[in-house]
């Protein structure tokens, strides 16, 4: 449903991303990793409109997307969270979904309809969907949530998730992986996941794909890439030695 | 008490308020606070969401101007002559947002080239003045004594009392219409944080434009029929800076974020300065031989420390501060 051909994106003499090549089935979850300043953000930021492309095509469902603005992108049925939680203080947790179930859903849209995709979606994501719950209710896991239920309220067919578990303890993470997991059974929805926490995406994801300085350096099962010697080099064994020193202090 | 039976009451109080011996010198205050909330009102349409706009009196001294140049160069009828106004406010407020929004050009910097706008259409009414008088004002031909439905005109205070007390009740319906509207929700986000706003799929761009075309139209109206009551028009009674910066003044007296704000607005600064003028009068005064001052400016003075005591203490202006205490005692009466 999502094919990606040679995209690139260059910042002045940097280049960010170069020439990635990847395609999604209909309903797949697919992780992204990398280390920081892999391109994995400029990707993300590409998919959904915020920057665009030097070079390359994006197509969702046979429609190019690459180039198009952020709300445009939206409509087309591109869902995306933001890494650090971007809700709107001054509307309520059921106006923030309804908001993006208005806006972000294409065709003509009722406000009963708005207002039922953001109901449906904060169930989905387990917040309460009363009038009158504010956004300042919510911690750290709450937002990620909202973020969430934004993003689904427009009911896109692809979903972007970016780093959606930073800032949670473990029982948290468990249950966000799950629910990534279960929105992907309800709504049939395929997922591209950016993350940080290797482990839960490991046992969530069905593919992923290895970015390091913007080139793409492994894309398989969990199990495969987490195999792969090149992968282990750039990624694993610096987050291992992390891991390990972590848990060596505490 | 009942909301809708207070609603009830004043509004048949303002409808007899002709037949309830009022003067002809307290209708005409009444008259002229009218027309100045409906422009409040425009203002506070998109004012309310942060754009800030300190060039109002553009929009409000085109819709008096090409109003009463049409009448007396063309010949057009106001009719005619004021949508003609309004669709020329709605191409300048896009001239001036659209590339504003475009580019991102928010908050403080937004508030300058709108200030920046007012001054250039005064400049422009001065510069044309052999068509436009210029700063000495122009005024609107009469069609003759009585008063005359083609040419929008009446000697007859009571009939455009009517008129502006109904399009003053226009000005409130279109400020709840927004309200009630998504567009309020969509704004109300845009203002928060426009990369979240355009993520769910929000048009930045052409949500400000349409509330910005909308309140430059309301208050091209109002510049209007200000025009068509006052038979005078200059740029500094419709135009310019200090028309921009009092709509903004009286706005923020009254509560920007309530419907009858803008109306407590014009209602507080059109009878304070009508008693410092009265109080004080025009006439220079001397404190010794050598320091005199025009008393003229005394209401400026006046409201110059007004403004920033009410930005100081009353953020929300005074309907916002009184419904704040509604509410507030009505939570407590909930919990106790």
């Amino acid at each position: 449903m999502l094919e990606v051909e040679g995209l690139s994106k260059h910042f002045g003499g940097f280049t960010a991303v170069d020439n990635v090549d990847f395609s999604l089935e209909k309903g797949e979850i697919l992780g992204l990793i990398g280390p920081n300043g892999s391109g994995k953000s400029t990707i993300f930021n590409m998919l959904s409109g915020v920057l665009k492309p030097n070079n390359g095509s994006i197509r969702l469902l046979g429609q190019e997307i690459a180039g198009a603005p952020p709300p445009r992108i939206c409509l087309m049925g591109v869902g995306r969270t933001f890494q650090i939680p971007r809700p709107i203080r001054r509307l309520t947790i059921l106006e923030n979904a309804a908001l993006a179930g208005y806006y972000g859903q294409a065709g003509a849209v009722s406000r009963e309809d708005a207002w039922k995709s953001a109901k449906d979606a904060l169930r989905l994501v387990g917040l309460p969907s009363d009038e009158a719950a504010s956004v300042d209710t919510l911690g750290a896991a709450g937002l990620k949530k909202l973020e969430l239920a934004k993003a689904l309220a427009t009911k896109p067919t692809l979903l972007l998730a970016d780093e959606s578990l930073g800032g949670l303890d473990h029982d948290e993470m468990d249950q966000a992986a799950d629910m990534l997991r279960n929105i992907r059974e309800e709504l049939g929805v395929t997922i591209i996941w950016v993350e940080h926490i290797m482990g839960v995406l490991m046992r969530v994801v069905d593919r992923v794909m290895v970015l390091d300085h913007g080139e793409k350096i492994a894309d398989g099962g969990p199990n495969e890439v987490a195999t792969n010697p090149k992968v282990i080099e750039v990624y694993l064994g610096s987050d291992a030695e992390e891991t390990a020193s972590a848990a060596n202090r505490s | 008490m009942n909301s809708k039976l207070l609603v009830a009451i004043v509004a048949a109080v303002l409808v007899a308020l002709p037949f309830l011996g009022i003067g002809p010198y307290p209708l005409h205050l009444v008259i002229v606070i009218l027309i100045w909330s409906f422009a409040y009102t425009g203002w506070s349409v998109m004012g309310r969401f942060g754009l800030v706009s300190l060039g109002h009196g553009a929009f409000m001294a085109v819709g008096g101007y090409v109003t009463a140049l049409l009448w007396n160069e063309v010949g057009l009828t106001p009719w005619i002559g004021i949508p003609v106004a309004m669709a020329c406010a709605a191409g300048l407020a896009v001239l001036i947002g659209y590339p504003c929004f475009r580019f991102r050009i928010i908050g403080h910097y937004f508030a300058l080239v709108t200030l920046a706008l007012s001054e250039v259409v005064r400049q422009i009414i001065i510069a044309t003045r052999d068509t436009t008088g210029g700063s000495l004002g122009y005024t609107p031909e009469r069609f003759g004594d009585g008063w005359s439905i083609v040419a929008f005109q009446s000697d007859d205070r009571m009939m455009f009392y009517y008129v502006a007390l109904f399009f003053w009740m226009v000005g409130l319906v279109i400020w709840r219409l927004v309200d009630r509207s998504m567009s309020r929700y969509a704004l109300e986000a845009i203002w928060e944080d426009e990369d979240a706003a355009a993520a769910v799929g929000v048009q930045v761009t052409k949500e400000k434009l349409k509330v910005t075309v909308l309140s430059a139209v309301m208050t091209a109206f109002a510049g209007a029929m200000y025009c068509q009551y006052q038979m005078f028009i200059s740029p500094d009674t419709i135009g310019g800076v200090g028309i921009s910066l009092q709509i903004v003044f009286a706005v923020v007296v009254g509560g920007i974020y309530s419907m009858l704000g803008p109306t407590i607005g014009a209602v507080i600064t059109i009878l304070l300065a009508e008693v410092l003028r009265i109080w004080i009068g025009t006439e220079a005064i001397c404190l010794t031989d050598k320091i005199c001052f025009n008393a003229a400016g005394v209401p400026l003075l006046v409201y110059g420390i007004m403004l920033i005591l009410f930005i100081i203490f009353l953020p929300k202006g005074v309907v916002g501060a009184v419904i704040d205490k509604w509410q507030g005692r009505g939570k407590r009466a909930e919990q106790s």
